[in-house]
């Protein structure tokens, strides 16, 4: 078996320590930093183009989020401006028309008040021409004159009161 | 088999694990001679760094660019998984160590290239490397501490002579069975190639398609073991240097 052989061992030993220490000095000189540093800027390309994904995915989120929170605010407004213009109507419209039912109740007061008076008046003037015509008519009958309050107290008495 | 020298020669499955002093060089009576093997070393660690060299550097990586960072990462998992907060000190080392025998070992495949890792020699000298490192690192990580790692906690008293008996025996297989393990594989891998090949040969255009199916097969198998053999060394390599690091595990 030419393993065997140990005339061979100290040339093969001595080429083994010079190749091996060269590759040594080329992996750890050469081949780790570059391939290394291609593995490392890959990953952080990576890693980076996935944290901006990331960072853009959540902007979108927020417009969205801040679009629809505006919308609901802005429905929110214009109903509570609705409600307080018909509220506002209505206080108006209840006001008006408190207004003008004082005016028309102080009318027909005033009209009730004129009427009664008119009619006190229309009853007084008839029992004072009662009166009248009752002393004429006693006058005529018995040629007697009697005294204006003593008809009037008849006419009185005879109307009921 | 025309003449049996002829033969002989095709079928010798040791043969191509024989060593070529291609430059002999001696140096104060010690041989360094540039030998077959040497050369495909070079021709080895070559590849490897212009692999490394020559790879592109695209946020979407070329077909090079993703072998080399393929072997990368897997080291770099391995190391990390096992050796955790010390994996930045080990990782050049255990993927020199990986990328070395990867390539030793799928350049082997070639025909007529010669495999560096089919010699115990070098796999004994790299598997040293790692077990009187791993040695030392753990007895100056933890002191005369490291030697609790052959008192494994939880065990018996009566038994414990015949457990930490069986520890130190079983650590100080660890570089025989990581060395043997990688140049077994390599040397038992390309010796059936080679005995196929020689099938192919003898029986020629009339039979000899059937060991050559037989071939393609097992190249794929060789190849196979020839990436899982480095792998397998260098996860031996990060639990060693992990059993330095952690004495209580």
């Amino acid at each position: 078996m030419p393993q065997l052989d140990m005339s061979t061992w100290p040339p093969q030993l001595f080429w083994l320590a010079v190749t091996f220490l060269a590759l040594y000095y080329v992996i750890s000189r050469v081949a780790i930093p570059r391939t290394g540093g291609v593995i490392a800027l890959r990953k952080s390309t990576i890693d980076g183009d996935l944290a901006k994904a990331k960072n853009l995915k959540d902007e979108t989120e927020n417009a969205v989020r801040s679009y629809e929170a505006a919308l609901a605010d802005a429905k929110a407004k214009a109903q509570a401006i609705a409600l307080e213009n018909r509220n506002k109507l209505n206080a108006e419209i209840e006001a008006e028309r408190a207004k003008l039912d004082a005016a028309l109740g102080a009318k027909i007061a005033t009209a009730e008040k004129k009427v009664a008076a008119s009619r006190d008046k229309a009853l007084e003037d008839i029992s004072a021409m009662a009166a009248d015509i009752a002393s004429d008519i006693v006058q005529q009958l018995t040629g007697s004159k009697i005294t204006k309050a003593a008809a009037t107290a008849a006419v009185s008495k005879s109307l009921g009161k | 088999m025309a003449t049996p020298e002829h033969g002989e020669k095709i079928i010798d499955p040791i043969h191509q694990f024989v060593i070529e002093r291609l430059v002999p060089i001696h140096v104060g009576g010690v041989d360094i001679s540039f030998t077959n093997s040497a050369l495909w070393a070079v021709i080895a660690v070559t590849c490897a760094s212009l692999l490394f060299i020559l790879a592109p550097r695209n946020l979407i990586p070329t077909r090079l660019q993703s072998v080399a960072e393929s072997i990368y990462e897997l080291v770099y998992d391995i190391t990390h998984d096992v050796l955790h907060e010390n994996a930045r000190t080990y990782f050049p080392f255990v993927l020199t160590l990986f990328v070395f025998i990867l390539f030793a070992n799928v350049l082997g495949l070639i025909p007529y290239s010669f495999t560096v890792t089919s010699h115990i020699v070098i796999t004994l000298a790299l598997a040293l490397v790692v077990f009187i490192g791993a040695t030392v690192i753990g007895f100056i990580r933890n002191g005369f501490g490291y030697l609790k790692l052959f008192v494994p906690s939880g065990v018996p008293t009566l038994l414990l002579p015949l457990v930490v008996l069986i520890e130190i025996v079983s650590y100080f297989i660890r570089p025989m069975s990581l060395s043997i393990r990688l140049f077994a594989n390599m040397m038992a891998g390309h010796m059936m190639l080679k005995v196929m090949a020689g099938f192919v040969v003898m029986l020629g255009v009339t039979a000899g398609w059937l060991p050559l199916v037989a071939m393609v097969g097992l190249m794929g198998l060789e190849l196979l073991v020839a990436a899982l053999q480095a792998y397998v060394f260098a996860l031996l390599t990060c639990m060693y240097l992990s059993d330095a690091m952690h004495v209580d595990h």
